[in-house]
């Protein structure tokens, strides 16, 4: 549950987000998720970002992020949760 | 990074130096698997015996916290948000699934960034969020409740279960029942609070520590690492992660978890209570605490009859002690919290362990 996984910084908004902003739009190997820097928030877009449940915890170097990928299938395998293969949250009200 | 058999033969010739066993805990549910799945369990001597501590959050829970989670979710006007791994552990009075099953409002969240948002997008219901997890994802809850109170947010609150896992660490060093000679300590926690966090852990203890990532050159450089201490009779934090992780960590990530939330006393798994190793929520905060908001308590720790979880998750057992074990206790059916997780001790034996006893047989 600790694990975070390596995205790249698509584009970064500039929205008032209040606490949780900066906010950027990351690729995590083809999955577009919005992930908070409000722990990183001197990321920009074209960085690597190790990302856990929506927060970006350090920003990575390219070969860094990409060696992470290829560790994290080979480690994990089918446990390997793509942040955004989560089902979207949903409730009936 | 050294080849991969080279290290493994150096690993060989330092296990030979200590002349006598050696063993190496590691303290996250994420290396539990990797040290399966990458094979370096297979690399490793026999003198060398690998131990799986207090590392998986949702084992760690205990189940008092997991049986108020379900009192909540039993309430009219409530929606639970949780992450997936807390849904399918057993309660004494069964699992939030089961009670997801019979009507309740359960959700299952990747962040408790979306536990808000479905707050303010239900403002008829209490949103509670099952705030668990180690220092990765503390921040995270953190971050949320700063914009929880900015935003005025009012019908969102958590249930606080997170937990630290030096504290956890130094209570089973001072419990002295299990020998350990050294820690591979978690690669993604220390990001947040940096490989100095465990220099307690070897200062105070005389614990030799290795900060390891969770691939398989990088775990054998940590093990190698811990082992050359050893055979020096040094203990120190060697930081084997130096990629991601840095000496001091995410401070910034740290300062946002301490203005909302103080190191408190927390109960554990069949460890007690222990000292400041949970986080409370600081006084200005304490209205966002699910059991102010609603009356409930943290009931008594019982486990499920013959269930060993609590002895696993210390190292005081390994799954295969458990009678329960791959019998009454499975991944599809399981009795404790260590068979739930996928990184919990007793699905990675089950998945992965009985495969390589099969082997050597």
């Amino acid at each position: 549950m600790c694990l975070a996984v390596p995205g790249k910084i698509l584009s970064v908004s500039d929205a008032q987000e209040g606490p949780l902003g900066p906010t950027a739009l990351v690729d995590f190997q083809g999955s577009r998720i919005e992930v908070s820097l409000a722990m990183t928030p001197e990321a920009k877009p074209g960085d690597w970002l190790l990302v856990h449940a929506g927060f970006a915890i350090t920003l990575l170097d390219e070969a860094e992020a990409l060696a992470t990928w290829e560790t994290l299938r080979i480690a994990l395998g089918d446990d390997l949760e793509l942040p955004g293969a989560q089902p979207r949250p949903a409730v009936e009200s | 990074m050294p080849a991969v058999p080279a290290l493994a033969a150096e690993i060989a010739d330092l296990v030979a130096a200590c002349a006598r066993p050696v063993t190496v805990m590691e303290v996250c549910g994420t290396h539990t698997v990797s040290l399966f799945r990458t094979g370096a369990r297979s690399l490793l001597p026999a003198g060398l015996r690998l131990l799986s501590g207090p590392g998986c959050p949702v084992c760690v829970t205990s189940q008092g916290y997991l049986d108020a989670a379900c009192a909540l979710a039993a309430r009219p006007g409530v929606t639970i948000a949780t992450y997936g791994d807390m849904m399918r552990v057993p309660g004494s009075q069964g699992s939030l699934e089961r009670l997801r099953g019979e009507g309740a409002e359960i959700a299952v969240v990747f962040s408790a960034r979306d536990a808000l948002r479905l707050a303010r997008e239900h403002p008829e219901r209490e949103l509670v969020f099952l705030a668990v997890g180690f220092e990765t994802t503390a921040p995270a809850t953190a971050v949320t409740l700063l914009a929880a109170a900015a935003a005025g947010v009012t019908n969102f609150s958590i249930l606080p279960g997170h937990k630290l896992v030096i504290p956890a660490m130094a209570a089973l060093l001072a419990a002295g029942e299990v020998p350990v000679d050294g820690f591979l300590c978690p690669g993604h926690v220390s990001v947040v609070i940096g490989a100095d966090a465990f220099r307690p852990i070897a200062e105070g203890f005389g614990k030799p520590c290795a900060v390891a990532g969770f691939e398989l050159e990088g775990m054998l450089v940590a093990i190698r690492a811990l082992l050359v201490q050893i055979v020096a009779g040094q203990a120190r934090v060697d930081n084997a992660y130096p990629a991601v992780v840095s000496a001091a960590g995410n401070r910034r990530a740290w300062e946002l978890v301490l203005s909302v939330f103080e190191p408190g006393d927390d109960a554990w798994r069949a460890m007690g209570v222990i000292p400041a190793s949970g986080l409370a929520l600081r006084e200005r905060f304490r209205h966002f605490d699910a059991r102010e908001r609603f009356g409930v308590t943290f009931g008594p720790d019982v486990h499920p009859p013959g269930c060993l979880c609590g002895e696993v998750i210390q190292g005081k057992a390994s799954p295969a002690d458990c009678a329960l074990f791959a019998g009454e206790c499975t991944p599809l059916a399981p009795v404790g919290p260590c068979m739930v997780s996928s990184e919990g001790t007793c699905a990675a034996w089950y998945r992965y362990g009985r495969l390589m006893a099969k082997a050597r047989e």
